[in-house]
């Protein structure tokens, strides 16, 4: 059906796409804002606030986007606030906790590497509305990923503690990268329709980038082979109930609350 | 009665007036004309179209900078004006007029290099002039700062701090 019209071939799959990316970018920026006031200087403080704004507003345009594909009169408060665990499709990496800085910056650094690769392939996606988010996102991902990187490096090459705590990050968190790259149905629909890339393809440029940057931060790569995933499909953590109790508790509340 | 749509003879006029004294809230120097995200108004079918573009994609100021455009439109005798906002082309710094860079680097914001974006999908720091005494040698403080616009920078020269408006 070549000329069905881009309006309606594959919406159930863009729709899919624009919540996980989506809610991804929603959950990250919710973590980092748990640092406004508590970063270890007023600097990171900033920094960590920025980036988590910049995530909120491509969050924003990609759920409007989804709630407008949808046609069912939800907008963007509407997804973020009254949806339940199961229907969030963050990917796990997101959600996991702030613990320590360390922690911070090693899910930060993992998360902008595949953020960047991600958005830079969507600037070519066939839908429009996708490829214009992304051509926004891909000029701020390239700052988050310098950002988390140098802290990477400075860490990572710093003092024994430091370079331990960041080591042990890492080692943690790298079970959560697996899903960063898994295809299914919905991802080989949207890459043969040239609206978004197969998140497979992602990988080899993600472990490259990975490889130089450890390198140079003094950082073992893990090796571990065991991967977990499932957040795509709304098999969340724990966390995610706490995260989500935190952040809808006012909306939920007060359901009709304006500012 | 004035009927919905129209805007009226010299309509077009009024409303580049109107718009060219709306001024960005956080950098108040600078109207959104200078800033480069006032991308155009225009008259079609009758009525006053505006359109803006947002600087980085959670900027807080956009929906204060609608709000301010619509306002200006309305006391010009325009209140069917309509306001929009639009992600493509992406902002640059490069749409920073001349004037808009001379007025920052006035305010003690030094103004961000041209080519935007080429040093930093380099990966390197620009060297940027001290905005209060044209010191050439300066140190970047941190990659953010206090608006998502800017980084923060301090002088080697006169020992100031400064922010830079940084390139996208």
């Amino acid at each position: 059906m070549a000329d069905t019209d881009l309006a309606d071939r594959l919406k159930a799959e863009r729709i899919a796409l624009a919540l996980r990316l989506g809610d991804t970018s929603l959950i990250l920026a919710q973590r980092l804002s748990a640092w406004c006031g508590h970063a270890p200087e007023l600097e990171l403080d900033l920094a960590l606030s920025n980036v988590a704004l910049d995530l909120l507003g491509e969050a924003r345009m990609l759920l409007t986007y989804a709630g407008e594909l949808e046609g069912k009169g939800r907008d963007e408060d509407r997804l973020a606030y009254f949806r339940n665990t199961p229907e969030f499709r963050n990917v796990l990496l997101v959600e996991q906790p702030n613990e320590d800085f360390a922690v911070t910056i090693v899910r930060q650094f993992l998360f902008d590497a595949w953020h960047l690769e991600l958005a830079t392939a969507l600037t070519g996606s066939a839908d429009p509305r996708l490829a214009e988010i992304a051509a926004k996102t891909v000029k701020e991902a390239r700052y988050h990923r310098k950002f988390s990187t140098d802290w990477m490096i400075r860490l990572g090459d710093g003092t024994a503690e430091s370079h331990d705590r960041v080591q042990a990050a890492l080692d943690d968190l790298w079970i959560y990268t697996g899903e960063l790259f898994v295809s299914d149905a919905t991802d080989a629909a949207l890459a043969a329709a040239g609206i978004a890339p197969d998140p497979a393809s992602l990988e080899t440029p993600w472990q490259g980038f990975m490889d130089a940057a450890l390198a140079e931060a003094t950082l073992a790569k893990p090796q571990g082979a065991y991967m977990q995933a499932g957040g795509r499909d709304g098999h969340h953590s724990e966390h995610l109930d706490y995260i989500l109790a935190e952040m809808q508790v006012l909306a939920r509340a007060h359901p009709d609350a304006r500012w | 009665m004035a009927t919905a749509t129209t805007a009226g003879a010299g309509a077009l006029e009024r409303a580049q007036a109107a718009m060219a004294q709306v001024r960005d809230p956080e950098i108040p120097a600078l109207t959104i004309a200078e800033l480069g995200i006032l991308r155009e108004v225009a008259e079609r079918d009758g009525g006053i179209v505006v359109t803006l573009t947002p600087t980085y994609s959670g900027c807080p100021a956009t929906a204060a900078i609608e709000i301010e455009a619509q306002t200006a439109l309305a006391r010009a005798g325009l209140p069917d004006a309509q306001v929009r906002t639009v992600l493509s082309p992406a902002w640059t710094t490069d749409w920073i007029t001349e004037e808009g860079r001379r007025k920052l680097t006035e305010a003690g914001i030094a103004p961000p290099q041209k080519a935007a974006g080429k040093a930093a999908l380099l990966g390197l720091d620009p060297e940027i002039a001290c905005p209060h005494c044209g010191h050439a040698e300066t140190e970047k403080l941190s990659e953010f700062g206090a608006t998502a616009c800017k980084a923060l920078y301090r002088c080697l020269g006169c020992r100031e701090p400064f922010e830079y408006f940084k390139c996208i």
